[in-house]
């Protein structure tokens, strides 16, 4: 048996870890306060009043409308790009071997290794040297670019849990290669795909390194506050943006955790 | 169907006969040739990271053997060693020296804070407070990034509640004297190094968590205990048993710390001073000076600096514990 159970830890190291997690954490809630605050033109604490105003203001706003749609309509494509390429890449490493495998999963690692300032550089250059032009398909190139090794990470994850006597089972039992994918792998790996494409989704909707490198003069949500953070024009906008942001990248990490968090490697420990 | 019918009909072959069509012919062709199959399904995302990010890269790379003519701001496309001599001007090191050692710095402070959660997460929470714990951690990886940044422009602010704390307590003084420091102070906390610091191990921190508490994980708690029944002090437990056991856990998140930090341009630009970080110079050799060959080169330093960390990382055994 184990000895280490029912103990207690010592006070300071209680201390130290509480101390660490409000550190990560108070900084989140006070975007909170910061929404509601009557305070126009400075950041000052505390706010002098509380209001609801800049809630009806910010929905108003056709340039924010603009940014959040931009932004869904290109992590949506992405993350369905990331899934398809993501997925058969899985599949291959972890159900075969052959020469190579090992630098197939580097170069699926390498785009969220290397600094993205590298990767945005690099789309930029080749961009212009290609004389393509900044659109919509310039931003989802890049972003489904480093999504893909999120979906990998889960799905090889899951893949290494399923043992692959019941692909053979399936076909001994006379099911052909489609059925055994629709019937048999599938449902293995559902929720897995599903909590790498929440994780993948979040990923884009936030990128802003090397969307400023791919978007020209295309505003998503990040270049969006970036701007604002860079110019301020309607600093209680920003905020209310800010906590909507906090928002919609909660809800997908949370239920990704709740998809995977039975299994040996939960979704989005690693980013 | 019944067991009399199926016993008289014709003697069944053992092997089914294949089943019908384009679908049918498919699935048996991938059956009998799995390396068609493999080729299949490995050909789309190859295809796309090589053409589109790998290619990218050279395209990139290639550029910093150009380099720019001076006087007309014309890109010379012949091959040239000079944008690289360019780099170690004195200006230039200036900027390398000053990022890597505030990757350097911030690395050490991560570990130093990331430690004491990664150890109690890892060892006394159990059940309920363990997914606590690992949602502490994950909910602020995964927030966005701009918005962590934003969050400590309003702390850092002069009229932000960090001073007004420091002022409830008394002590401002104690944050005047830090600002009017040489090197780490400034007007206020937003347009200093220290602002710069503290926002970039906030923003980093959870990368160190995850792979120090995943290595602390595999420490068993009697080795601790043997540890202090042999008669070890605590401090000596820790710096016997405990650190270097969680040493490659250190070097593994330390990947991220250092890499993260080296190729950031934002958060310098948005809390700090106008003395300029790689990504910064990057990204204005390529925006306003477009100076591509020059901003390519400034590339390659994290690149290099980042393969020596990597190749020192492995021999330490940091991707065990990723």
């Amino acid at each position: 048996m184990r000895s280490d159970r029912g103990q207690r830890a010592p006070l300071g190291l209680k201390i130290a870890a509480a101390c660490g997690l409000l550190f990560l954490h108070l900084p989140i809630l006070l975007i909170f306060v910061y929404a509601f605050t009557t305070e126009e033109k400075s950041f000052v604490w505390p706010p002098p009043g509380l209001t609801t105003q800049w809630f009806a203001v910010t929905w108003n706003r056709p340039d924010v409308w603009d940014a959040l749609s931009l932004s869904v309509r290109v992590a949506a494509i992405s993350t369905a790009i990331a899934l398809v390429l993501g997925t058969l890449c899985a599949a291959a490493v972890s159900q075969t071997r052959f020469f190579g495998r090992e630098a197939i999963s580097l170069l699926v690692i390498l785009p969220i290794a290397l600094p993205g300032i590298i990767t945005g550089i690099a789309l930029r250059s080749a961009f212009s040297l290609a004389d393509i032009p900044f659109s919509f398909w310039t931003i989802v190139l890049g972003h489904a670019t480093f999504c893909v090794v999120v979906v990998y990470n889960n799905a090889v994850a899951r893949f290494r849990r399923t043992s692959g006597s019941m692909i053979e089972a399936s076909m001994d039992l006379g099911a052909d290669g489609f059925q055994t994918f629709r019937h048999v792998v599938l449902p293995n790996i559902a929720t897995a795909l599903l909590a790498g494409g929440m994780l993948a989704f979040a990923l884009s909707f936030d990128e802003v390194i090397v969307t400023t490198f791919t978007a020209g003069q295309q505003q998503t949500v990040p270049i969006w506050m970036l701007e604002e953070l860079i110019r301020p024009r309607q600093r209680p906008v920003t905020n209310v943006v800010a906590m909507v942001v906090v928002l919609v990248t909660l809800l997908p990490i949370l239920f990704a955790y709740y998809l995977t968090r039975d299994g040996d490697q939960i979704a989005g420990s690693g980013k | 169907m019944s067991l009399d019918a199926a016993i008289s009909r014709a003697p069944t072959p053992a092997i089914l006969p294949g089943s019908g069509g384009m679908r049918g012919a498919l699935s048996d062709l991938f059956w009998r040739r799995p390396k068609f199959l493999l080729t299949l399904m490995l050909a789309p995302p190859l295809l796309w990271l090589g053409i589109v990010y790998i290619g990218s890269l050279f395209a990139l790379l290639a550029q910093s053997f150009f380099s720019i003519d001076e006087f007309s701001g014309l890109i010379n496309r012949e091959f040239t060693l000079k944008t690289y001599g360019d780099l170690f001007q004195a200006a230039n090191l200036d900027i390398i020296l000053r990022t890597v050692t505030m990757a350097a710095l911030v690395t050490l402070a991560s570990a130093v804070i990331a430690f004491p959660i990664a150890y109690y997460a890892a060892r006394y929470a159990r059940g309920r407070w363990k997914a606590l714990f690992y949602l502490g951690v994950m909910l602020p990886l995964w927030s966005s990034y701009l918005v962590k940044i934003y969050a400590w422009k309003l702390i850092l602010a002069k009229e932000g509640i960090l001073t007004w704390l420091l002022a409830k307590l008394n002590l401002l003084r104690l944050l005047d004297a830090w600002l009017s420091l040489p090197i780490v102070g400034g007007n206020s906390l937003s347009v200093s190094f220290t602002g710069t610091f503290i926002v970039f191990v906030y923003v980093w921190l959870p990368f160190m968590i995850l792979p120090v508490q995943a290595a602390l994980e595999r420490v068993p708690g009697n080795l601790v205990e043997a540890s202090s029944d042999l008669g070890a002090s605590p401090g000596q437990t820790f710096r016997n048993v405990l650190f270097p056991l969680a040493l490659p856990g250190i070097v593994a998140g330390s990947i991220f710390t250092f890499s993260l930090t080296l190729g950031d341009y934002i958060i310098p630009q948005i809390i700090g001073t106008s003395r300029l970080f790689i990504g910064q110079a990057v990204y204005s050799q390529q925006g306003t000076a477009g100076n591509i060959p020059l901003a390519a080169a400034f590339t390659v330093v994290p690149i290099v600096i980042m393969g020596f960390y990597l190749w020192g990382a492995k021999r330490m055994g940091a991707f065990d514990a990723l």
